[in-house]
């Protein structure tokens, strides 16, 4: 029942991970349209998105052209030097040890509410997700700022597993539910143990959710500023924010950026060539049986006390410290929190129109009409957003500067970062919204007398209103987090949850930074939930 | 077939762009009747400053936070098209950045006569504003009073290894070098540099590198006054354990840095930016710096520093003109090092 292959499809997401494009269960486009792959899309169309998909490439174009401006002999200067080395080790060590420590937790945890039976399993679920809502850097000030020994490389390994574990948890959960059991009876049926039939049925079909949600931890590991600076490890990424503060976007900070987005360009080839061709997926229109559960028996507490340590680890301790800091000072009352929170709300409310945007376009196309320059146009987009938002925010700061004056310091310039960062959140959003709303009620409304145009705001647009909500949502709550960019973006006197948060936080002014804090995390929970009842929608096929 | 929608589509684009960038003026850009201060200094001195200014002349103050260099750099990098009207920082070397790159216009004569020749340059281009003093600060129970450091130099020899730290990712420790650079020369700062990659703990910033020393993690630190005056004012809670350690002697570690402000020749507010500037370095923002919750050294002729402070006399600090510290060395002295 299960074979073989799909299209190879390039490029990360580093979006909502259970909407993963590339999983095995993305939503297959309406019939119709896909006989209708042959069909035109109009030049307009094609060129608007290849305009904002060029868009998105500014911070490539950036890195380019930090590399002619400073010149072999400076850049090899500015690289090839033992602090540069330092910072390889940490990004390197970060990443090898993180990403699969990340993988065993996600991938853990997900079997043991999915297929086993741990007792409340349907609560540990949710616990198991929730440390999705506490941004790394908040959870670093958690951790930090009551068990100072958490620090360094250590410090910055634990925070991070611990923060980023459910973006391997969530695809790997959704891939587990659109497993077949058959597969898995059959492999008992001839001799194999529940270890082996985990380690040898199981895993390999796991294999594209786990790649997937490990490249995306990666990426995230790479990127993260605010977590690592907090509890003192250096990466490239905070090594950039120190350069930056001492010469502003000067070449040696545009020079470690070369080095940066080398490092997570190579992440995505290697994930892309390890995903291979092979593809399971159950054909036919049968329904398969539900799962019967493994009997934990004697292991039960074992499970249970494993999956209590993480959740306590992952959101009890942060969780306590932001509350016992909240206790500490009045904080609440302080002037600055309720402009803090308009400010936050038109910037990221702004990006998540612009990002819902500029993906219409690229979605329409690739769903209405796939051909390899709308999966180049998509390509593009993932592409650009896999890049730290550090590099992101000092490619507009130059660009802005130097060649849009009229942009630079503005709010527009601080959308445009979150809508080049957070891009795939919405056009994955739109585009399964747009593959789920057939064409033929289109033909039907035509049929009825309508134009195409009015057929299309008619019956189609309307059907699109959940997705665009969805992927506008998961934007505006991605950006209301965002630090790094809006460090460096922010137009003069703006500030927001997040910046403020962090200028508390590094000032070692606890008390003042919890009430942002306790914020932060509860913008993240509506997304989180969204996040979390995808990938529980996984089709029981 | 699909045209007509898309080209709806794109008209409505162009509409929701056109409305963004109409609420990012309204959201991201400032009035401009109001002043613009890229502000290096501790956001609340300066908004204790501002407040007090506005209040007194109904003049609206928007702040641009930042570090000394990064702001310092950027200037020179917006040049003339600079929305900033005056720049006001933590030590003098990125005053000097911006003075070299001919961005600053003249103070007023009223304004640089109220601030003593040296604790301005003689171009009269900025002025100090104030003053913070170098210290050691360590925990005696890590370090007892013989061992303490003669001099900063010391800390490069191996027998610091590990036992001291500090922040060189800041502005202030940056100011510290090139204080050391000035007095001893490129070859002793870059080996001093070398020495201190080897031997130091580095942290994020003075508070983080204060807290650590309180805590026992290393036994001293290079930081700056203030912070432990703060501490020791407020909860105790990050210096309850240590001592401060003045170098004096004319030691580079004894050094004095100068806080610097500027008004920027591109300003379209020129004369209420002069008006900032007068106030600041007049007796109302002097006894800010005195009563209020900064302890730094304030500059001005007859300001009186908190009490809790010792005299800025009694401090040996080593005579330098705060104009003639060079920070773009110094960062790639730094960069060379490894420590940046």
């Amino acid at each position: 029942m299960t074979v073989v292959s799909g299209s190879r499809r390039a490029g990360p997401d580093p979006g909502p991970p259970a909407a993963d494009p590339r999983s095995p269960d993305r939503a297959v486009p309406h019939p119709g349209a896909a006989a209708r792959g042959a069909s035109r899309p109009s030049v307009a169309l094609v060129v608007l998105a290849c305009v904002l998909g060029a868009c998105m490439l500014v911070p490539i174009g950036y890195i380019v052209s930090v590399v002619f401006d400073i010149g072999w002999p400076t850049l090899s200067r500015l690289i090839f030097r033992p602090r540069v080395g330092d910072l390889l080790r940490n990004t390197v060590l970060l990443v090898v040890i993180g990403v699969p420590a990340t993988v065993v937790l996600g991938v853990g945890g997900a079997w043991l509410v999915e297929r086993t039976s741990l007792p409340g399993r349907r609560g540990w679920a949710i616990v198991l997700v929730a440390p999705l809502a506490i941004p790394a850097f908040v959870s670093s000030y958690g951790w930090g700022s009551t068990v100072p020994s958490v620090e360094g490389l250590g410090g910055a390994l634990l925070v991070t597993t611990l923060a980023y574990y459910p973006l391997v948890y969530l695809p790997a959960m959704a891939a587990i539910r659109g497993l077949d059991p058959a597969l898995e009876e059959s492999a008992r049926s001839l001799g194999l143990g529940s270890w082996a039939v985990f380690a040898r049925v199981v895993l390999p079909q796991l294999r594209l959710a786990v790649l997937g949600g490990g490249l995306i931890v990666a990426l995230h590991l790479l990127a993260e500023y605010g977590a690592f600076a907090f509890i003192r490890f250096d990466t490239f990424t905070t090594a950039i924010v120190v350069q930056y503060q001492s010469t502003f976007a000067g070449p040696a900070a545009g020079a470690l950026g070369v080095v940066l987005a080398t490092l997570c360009l190579t992440l995505l080839v290697a994930e892309a060539s390890a995903r291979g061709r092979l593809r399971y997926a159950r054909i036919g229109s049968g329904a398969p049986r539900p799962p019967v559960p493994v009997r934990l028996g004697r292991a039960t507490p074992l499970a249970v006390g494993a999956v209590a340590v993480t959740g306590a680890a992952a959101v009890g301790v942060p969780l306590t410290s932001v509350v016992r800091w909240l206790a500490a000072g009045a904080s609440w009352t302080e002037p600055e929190l309720p402009a803090a929170l308009a400010q936050t709300a038109v910037l990221a409310g702004g990006g998540a129109i612009l990002a819902v945007l500029v993906a219409f376009p690229t979605a329409w196309l690739t769903v209405r009409h796939p051909s390899r320059l709308s999966r180049a146009v998509e390509g593009m987009s993932y592409v650009a957003s896999s890049l730290p938002a550090i590099i992101i925010a000092l490619a507009l700061v130059t660009v802005t500067l130097r060649t849009v004056p009229s942009l630079y310091q503005t709010a527009f310039t601080v959308m445009l970062a979150y809508v080049i960062i957070f891009l795939p959140r919405a056009l994955v959003s739109l585009r399964s919204g747009i593959a789920q709303a057939p064409e033929s009620l289109e033909e039907i409304a035509r049929s009825l007398g309508h134009s195409p145009m009015a057929a299309r705001a008619r019956v189609t647009l309307p059907r699109l209103v959940p997705a665009m909500t969805a992927g506008a949502a998961l934007v505006a709550l991605g950006a209301a987090n965002e630090l790094t960019a809006t460090l460096l973006l922010a137009p003069n006197g703006t500030r927001t949850l997040a910046t403020q948060f962090w200028s508390a936080a590094s000032a070692v002014d606890y008390p003042a930074a919890a009430p942002y804090a306790m914020l932060l995390i509860l913008l993240s929970v509506p997304a989180v939930a969204l996040m979390f009842v995808h990938s529980r929608k996984v089709p029981a096929r | 077939m699909a045209r007509r929608p898309l080209a709806l589509l794109t008209a409505g684009l162009a509409v929701a762009a056109l409305s963004l960038s109409a609420c990012s003026d309204s959201g991201g850009d400032v009035p401009d009747d109001a002043l613009v201060v890229y502000n290096a200094q501790h956001e609340q001195l300066t908004k204790e400053w501002a407040d007090a200014f506005t209040k007194q002349t109904g003049i609206r103050v928007i702040l641009r936070n930042g570090s000394d260099s990064e702001l310092g750099n950027q200037l020179v990098a917006e040049g003339k098209d600079s929305r900033a009207d005056v720049f006001l920082t933590e030590n003098s070397p990125a005053m000097s950045l911006v003075e070299r790159a001919k961005l600053f216009a003249p103070l007023d004569k009223a304004t640089l006569a109220q601030v003593p020749e040296r604790y301005r340059p003689s171009s009269g281009l900025w002025t100090g504003i104030a003053a913070r003093s170098t210290v050691f600060v360590y925990n005696p129970d890590k370090l007892s009073a013989s061992e303490l450091p003669k001099s900063i130099m010391d800390l490069a020899d191996p027998a610091w290894k590990g036992r001291w730290g500090a922040a060189p990712g800041g502005a202030d420790f940056q100011a510290i070098v090139s204080a050391i650079l000035k007095l001893k020369g490129r070859d002793a700062t870059a080996a001093w540099l070398t020495g201190m990659r080897q031997n130091a703990k580095i942290y994020r910033n003075n508070i983080a590198t204060m807290q650590a020393v309180n805590a026992g993690e290393i036994p001293g630190g290079i930081i700056y006054h203030y912070y432990w005056f703060r501490d020791q004012d407020g909860t105790k809670e990050q210096s309850g354990n240590t001592k401060l350690h003045y170098f004096k002697h004319q030691d580079p570690g004894a050094f004095v840095s100068v806080s610097g402000g500027g008004v920027l020749a591109s300003s379209r507010n020129k004369e209420k930016a002069q008006q900032f500037l007068a106030f600041i370095t007049g007796p109302t923002g002097q006894e800010i710096l005195g009563k209020g919750y900064s302890f730094e050294y304030p500059v001005a002729n007859g300001a009186a520093a908190n009490p809790a402070l010792p005299p800025l006399d009694s401090l040996e600090a080593p005579a330098i003109d705060p104009s003639t510290l060079n920070g773009t060395e110094v960062i790639d002295l730094m960069t060379d090092a490894g420590l940046l």
